[in-house]
């Protein structure tokens, strides 16, 4: 889609930025990148110039920052179809589908999560197993649970029942005379959802979906109850080994603090992105 | 005589058991034919057109749409997609350029190939005098350029029948002609028509028949002239004493 306006204001936010419009620093860095910056900085400053304990706690944990990575990610890509999904039940004219999809948040947004995080990797295969074992099927009565594999698969299952919440906000914002005009031009409830419902109601929920975001982030930390070896169940190993608990937390909340702050910054970025073009 | 495009029998609804939106209405409308319905607000002038491409659900009745009864789930579609609607709020996509506006449903419903469907789409912004706001986005026209594009996009779907729902209520004074001069261009080349309006103006000007409705159904109806100037009904009287100043 074309936009041959694209630097034209139209929106009043951009009133509150003096700052000449035209030049791209002014527009996609916000003040708060210093903070992000700063806290940036003074980890490379201990690593570097305190390499000891320091760049050793990054070393040991550097996997773990990466299992947190790929925890956080895959778990948000996956809950936001979920997400969808139990949505688009909870607003579906099928009173079963209906039930069921306001059963399944109630029941999940009850529980801590960690509660079910150590349900999907101690209780559910065991169910698993016990299943195989009555039907007589091996490869059931065999099965171990991967940690990582259940770990994504709760946070998932739990987060898809807030972002459901998310998404059905979001649907419900949009006029109703936008799913009018798509039914009187003879579109069916599902094409006018796809083409026209959708691609708004997901500009509006932008800013809510990034901050689900930095939640998982800190969150992803839960699942070093459930033996991913992630940053904070690195931090711990490492603190048990070196016997320096304030170093070594102090290096892992700064790292948590980097990310999240990185993340929050781009959240601010799409957030004002979208709003300048509504 | 011709059998009616659209065949109104005895429609009731209520939207619970105070409120009875339309008690008993009657109507047939001809192919070509420009009715244009008046009447209070809560008179269920709006009700009764919105049941004609069944956005709302009637409790009792027949309506027969271009020989097609609205009762099936698929019929729904195949009138809907025969029945196009202007509404007062315009309506318009606002995360799709006008053109895109104009373009999906075509795209989607009819199955068009890309080329065809812009085509269709330029011809028709053209049509209504606007084809130079065609890659800009809703948000940047004016009320009565965007009520204009909702008009092409309905027209795109090559409707027998167009339904405006007071088309020009939420316009400013000075842009409701514009909309009115497409609307009568469009009466003039024989499309059939069904305006709730309160445009006394352009009923005269374009409408076959003008008819008032009050309290859920049809008090009067009868050619415009006759109906504004000499209507033999007393609530017909009273409401275009209030109506045209």
């Amino acid at each position: 889609m074309t936009r041959p306006n694209k630097n034209q204001p139209v929106s009043l936010s951009d009133h509150f930025y003096p700052l000449p419009t035209n030049n791209w620093m002014s527009k996609n860095i916000d003040p708060w990148w210093g903070l992000f910056a700063a806290v940036a900085a003074l980890v490379l400053f201990m690593v570097f110039f305190i390499p000891d304990p320091y760049a050793q706690i990054v070393i040991f944990i550097r996997d773990g920052i990466g299992t947190t990575v790929i925890t956080t990610v895959l778990s948000f890509i996956l809950m936001l179809f979920l997400g969808l999904i139990v949505a688009l039940g909870r607003l579906s004219h099928s009173t079963v589908l209906r039930l069921m999809a306001t059963i399944f948040t109630e029941i999940v947004r009850g529980i801590p999560l960690l509660v079910q995080l150590i349900f999907w990797y101690f209780a559910f295969p065991s169910i698993v197993q016990q299943i195989g074992i009555w039907l007589g099927i091996s490869a059931f009565g065999n099965y171990l649970a991967n940690p990582l594999g259940m770990a994504i698969l709760g946070m998932t299952v739990c987060y898809s029942a807030y972002m459901s919440e998310i998404y059905r906000a979001g649907i419900q914002g949009i006029p109703k005379g936008q799913m009018e005009a798509a039914l009187s031009l003879g579109m069916n409830r599902f094409q006018a959802m796809r083409y026209v419902i959708l691609p708004q109601a997901i500009r509006l929920i932008m800013p809510p979906v990034g901050n689900e975001f930095i939640s998982l982030l800190k969150d992803s930390s839960l699942v070093s109850v459930v033996a991913v070896t992630d940053m904070t169940r690195r931090g711990r190993e490492f603190m048990s080994t070196h016997f320096i608990p304030v170093q070594t937390w102090t290096m892992i909340a700064l790292l948590y603090l980097v990310m999240t702050l990185f993340a929050a910054r781009i959240v601010a970025y799409i957030e004002r992105k979208t709003q300048n073009e509504r | 005589m011709e059998q009616p495009i659209i065949h109104i029998e005895n429609i009731y609804k209520s939207f619970d058991e105070e409120t009875h939106a339309l008690r008993g209405v009657n109507l047939d409308v001809q192919r070509g034919e420009v009715v244009v319905i008046i009447g209070p607000s809560g008179s269920g002038k709006s009700t009764l057109l919105r049941c004609i491409n069944r956005l709302e659900k009637y409790d009792h009745g027949t309506i027969v749409v271009d020989g097609i009864p609205l009762t099936e789930a698929e019929n729904i579609h195949a009138v809907r997609r025969e029945v196009g609607m202007v509404f007062q709020q315009f309506n318009l996509f606002p995360h799709l350029s006008v053109l895109d506006n104009i373009i999906l449903a075509q795209r989607v419903v009819r199955h068009r190939p890309r080329k065809e469907a812009e085509e269709t789409a330029r011809a028709l912004l053209e049509k209504v005098g606007i084809s130079e706001k065609a890659d800009v986005f809703p948000i940047q026209l004016s009320g009565g350029q965007q009520q204009r594009v909702a008009i092409a996009r309905a027209l795109a779907m090559n409707p027998k029948i167009m339904l405006f729902d007071e088309p020009t209520s939420a316009l400013d004074p000075e842009m409701i002609q514009e909309v009115l001069d497409v609307m009568q261009a469009l009466a003039k080349e024989g499309m059939t028509m069904v305006v709730v309006s309160h445009e006394i103006g352009f009923a005269r000007a374009a409408a076959d028949r003008a008819i008032l409705m009050d309290g859920g159904q049809i008090i009067e109806e009868a050619a415009p002239d006759v109906l504004f100037e000499n209507p033999t009904e007393e609530r017909t009287k009273l409401f275009l004493s209030k109506v045209l100043h």
